[in-house]
């Protein structure tokens, strides 16, 4: 291939499917999660306008990464979906019943209380579900010779529902900070309310997380307390994001605590992507005994690349079209 | 009782799929339909066609929405449950299957959107080029994904080395033995399907005397195409039959109930297989006909099923009475678009109610005729999943137990039943609702993007839901 290493190609690829994804779905899965807590059946109106326009193209982040794990990394694919059948299941059907949900609400009048539980629940259960696959990820699997081998809920431990439940704070703090963004009156009161409680629970969670890895992961300990001291740039910078998220809240600004969120989550993926760089079956396979046949991964890079800019050009339109607030009472006009 | 985890992954896959197959099958012959609405609208301007248009394109948003509901879980199932089948064939399956999830992000980033929120936005011929191009989109999607079908069947340009499938000229493993016969009959079964369907709905619409100009037309435009397509279908039937029986001679086998090779094998019109004793306990047929037809001669040769192991055989009574649950509705369909033809004479088409309560029956029936075809062509294969290099016990998950499928098994039922019955109690109220007039259409506000809200028909009676705009 001429010195070009497609399997770092494909891990970049993937790699930023993934945050997007989180990113993306992350605040209207969180949403989800703040429904109950509303103040009023008004609030849930705008909450469920601000991301009616998104919500659906920010899913299809997901299915990519589905079979693009299948086609660039079929070790992924084959000992991930197995190790977490369950999770897999609650995931899916928690995606499907919240998907459903928010298409029929707006159409709804006399069901619409069904709908906003289904709506509510589903979104709970998959961020819980995507958290515990965090966990399970830093825990690692039982591999041998390239097929899992654990029992069906090896991935249920007490780090991996804990790892769950704060993807559930965090994504409830997307949420806040996207509804401060693009709500106003009472909804955006509200929406500052809970974001410092919110705040205090991702970083408590993200204490106990960093504390616990080291002793959950072995080679984890060893890449942050070896040599590279450089890598403890990205916890610095994700406590530097919480910081501002709290001063930003204070001082009422609108759109900097939902950048800041923002931050804070890129920096603890990178903190977390290079804890297990290049790791990518923990603990023992890498991008390079993960990936397709090479042949296979430049036949599929092809029409990836010819189709992520322009789901990127449509993203970022459909947002600038739908910037501004949503206003009590309206939906998209 | 010990539960297995291989039979139980089956069923599931089974259940996932069938359920998945109904929403395409439907949308790739709606969406070209379409599309010639839009086209005949763009050509002489007559109203009731862009009616038709915009009322058929609120059916195909629900439809596809379901469609990509069920399909994300399906993109999920060759890892949970056929981990080992997905490791070996990734090679060439990742791609196959990738390309069509590229294909269709394609299609929804760019035209779907504008065919479903575009109209009066965007000049009518630029919505007319995407009402195509999203009916290309579906046939592309199509292609990626009977193309690995096909490979599964047909396998062909992959070498084996060390338990995996490595790809060595993608155009035969894309353009494999089968694959154009398998995706001939698909798209003349999707335009059965779409055909009978709107059919169906116009002769319900004409029963009831609504809007009668442009049913008149969609009917009558249906039928026509049904005429052609209804034959063309038995024909490209027998040639992918054919096709079969050179490279999948134990699946035809199955399909004719036929045990031992011999010459003069009957058609057989009924038959109770008993595949304990490898006989039919019971059979009635034409003589010789099943030779006439596979070999075009009385004394051609017709495989049995003994030719090889009984555990090498599929499940015969499945695959036996599901081809003639096909073939049966095929020959329907013949014969009900021979009668429309007949009736034309003296304008008796539109009138015949008998007829057209005939035409509401038929609508269900492309969709059990699909299915059949699935069913013929899939436990056909059994055992094998890749034919001949890889069976479906080696396929699966190692660490799968029975207890973990079953509980999948359950649960997907649990959720489908739920996500069907939200759509199809949809679907029949935006058909009650019926077509709009075009102050209404222009009435409506739009909130983009997302498929089902192309439809403006309210979920249920509730207060409130019956004015139009109050969910704005």
């Amino acid at each position: 291939m001429g010195g070009i290493d497609l399997a770092i190609i494909w891990a970049v690829i993937i790699g930023f499917g993934v945050i997007m994804y989180v990113l993306m779905d992350g605040f209207d899965l969180g949403l989800g999660i703040l429904f109950p807590f509303a103040p009023d059946e008004a609030a849930r109106d705008v909450m469920m306008n601000s991301v009616a326009p998104v919500w659906d193209g920010n899913e299809t982040w997901l299915v990519l990464g589905g079979a693009g794990l299948l086609g660039a990394f079929p070790l992924v694919y084959s000992v991930f979906l197995p190790a977490l059948y369950i999770g897999v299941f609650l995931l899916l059907a928690g995606l499907i019943f919240r998907g459903v949900a928010f298409e029929f609400r707006f159409k709804s009048r006399a069901n619409r209380h069904w709908w906003n539980r289904a709506f509510c629940w589903g979104s709970a259960v998959a961020a819980f579900a995507q958290g515990a696959v965090v966990g399970a990820y830093i825990q690692g699997f039982a591999v041998e010779d390239f097929v899992y081998v654990g029992g069906p809920l090896d991935w249920l431990t007490p780090f991996s529902v804990l790892t769950g439940f704060g993807l559930m704070a965090g994504y409830a703090l997307l949420g806040a900070t996207w509804l401060i963004m693009k709500s106003e009156g009472h909804v955006q009161a509200w929406a500052y309310r809970i974001t410092p409680t919110l705040l205090a629970l991702v970083l408590a969670v993200f204490l106990i997380i960093s504390l616990w890895t080291p002793f959950v992961n072995p080679d984890v300990w060893e890449r942050w307390f070896g040599h590279i001291q450089l890598i403890w740039l990205f916890p610095v910078l994700a406590l530097g994001c919480a910081v501002l998220i709290y001063q930003a809240v204070r001082s009422r600004r609108e759109g900097l605590p939902f950048v800041a969120t923002v931050g804070l989550y890129i920096f603890t993926y990178l903190g977390l992507v290079v804890s297990k760089w290049p790791v990518i079956v923990p603990p023992n396979y890498t991008i390079w005994d993960a990936s397709s046949a090479p042949e296979s991964q430049l036949f599929l890079l092809i029409g990836v690349l010819f189709v992520i800019p322009i789901v990127l050009t449509y993203t970022a339109w459909t947002y600038w079209v739908f910037r501004g607030k949503v206003k009590v009472g309206e939906g998209y006009h | 009782m010990e539960l297995d985890p291989l039979l139980l992954s089956r069923i599931q896959f089974a259940f996932v799929v069938s359920f998945h197959a109904i929403f395409p099958v439907f949308t790739i012959g709606l969406a070209s339909y379409i599309a010639v609405l839009h086209g005949l609208f763009y050509k002489t301007a007559n109203p009731a066609w862009e009616r038709l248009a915009v009322f058929w394109t609120k059916v195909f948003a629900v439809v596809f929405g379901m469609g990509v509901v069920s399909g994300i879980v399906m993109s999920f199932q060759f890892g949970t449950n056929w981990s080992n089948f997905a490791q070996a064939s990734a090679n060439f399956l990742g791609p196959m299957l990738s390309y069509e999830v590229v294909t269709a992000f394609f299609l929804e980033a760019g035209f779907l959107g504008v065919l479903l929120f575009g109209r009066g936005k965007v000049p009518q011929g630029v919505h007319l080029f995407a009402a195509i191009m999203v009916a290309v989109g579906t046939f592309i999607s199509a292609f990626w994904i009977l193309a690995a079908n096909s490979w599964m069947q047909t396998p062909a340009g992959v070498e084996l080395i060390d338990g995996r499938f490595h790809v060595v000229d993608w155009s035969e493993a894309i353009f494999n033995p089968s694959f154009s016969y398998r995706f001939s009959h698909k798209v003349l079964a999707s335009f059965l399907t779409g055909g009978f369907v709107v059919a169906g709905v116009s002769a319900w619409y004409l029963l009831q005397k609504r809007d009668v100009e442009a049913n008149k037309k969609a009917l009558s435009m249906c039928l026509w195409l049904l005429l052609v397509l209804a034959p063309a279908q038995a024909v490209v039937g027998d040639f992918h039959g054919l096709n079969t029986l050179e490279h999948q001679p134990t699946k035809v086998a199955a399909m004719e109930g036929n045990w031992e090779t011999s010459s003069h094998v009957p058609l057989l019109l009924f038959a109770i297989p008993d595949q304990a004793n490898q006989t039919n306990a019971v059979e009635i047929g034409i003589p010789s006909l099943a030779s006439i037809i596979l070999r075009h001669d009385p004394e051609g040769v017709v495989p049995g099923l003994t030719e090889v192991a009984p555990e090498e055989q599929p499940p015969v009574w499945l695959v036996f009475w599901s081809f003639r649950v096909m073939v049966g509705l095929g020959l329907l369909m013949i014969l009900v678009a021979v009668a429309g033809l007949w009736l034309r004479r003296g304008g008796r088409l539109y009138e015949h109610r008998g007829f057209l309560q005939l035409l509401r029956l038929m609508s269900v029936t492309p969709f059990v005729a699909v299915l059949a075809g699935w069913f013929v062509t899939e436990t056909g294969r059994a055992p094998w999943l890749v034919y001949g290099l890889m069976n479906q016990a080696e396929a699966l998950t190692p660490s799968l137990t029975g207890g973990m499928a079953l509980f999948t098994l359950i649960g997907y039922a649990a959720v489908y039943a739920v996500v069907f019955w939200a759509g199809v109690y949809y679907l029949t109220r935006v058909v009650r609702q019926g077509m709009q007039d075009g102050e209404e259409i222009q009435g409506e506000v739009e909130r983009p993007m997302r498929p089902l809200s192309a439809s403006h028909t309210p979920f249920d009676d509730g207060p409130g839901s019956a004015a139009p705009g109050t969910q704005h």
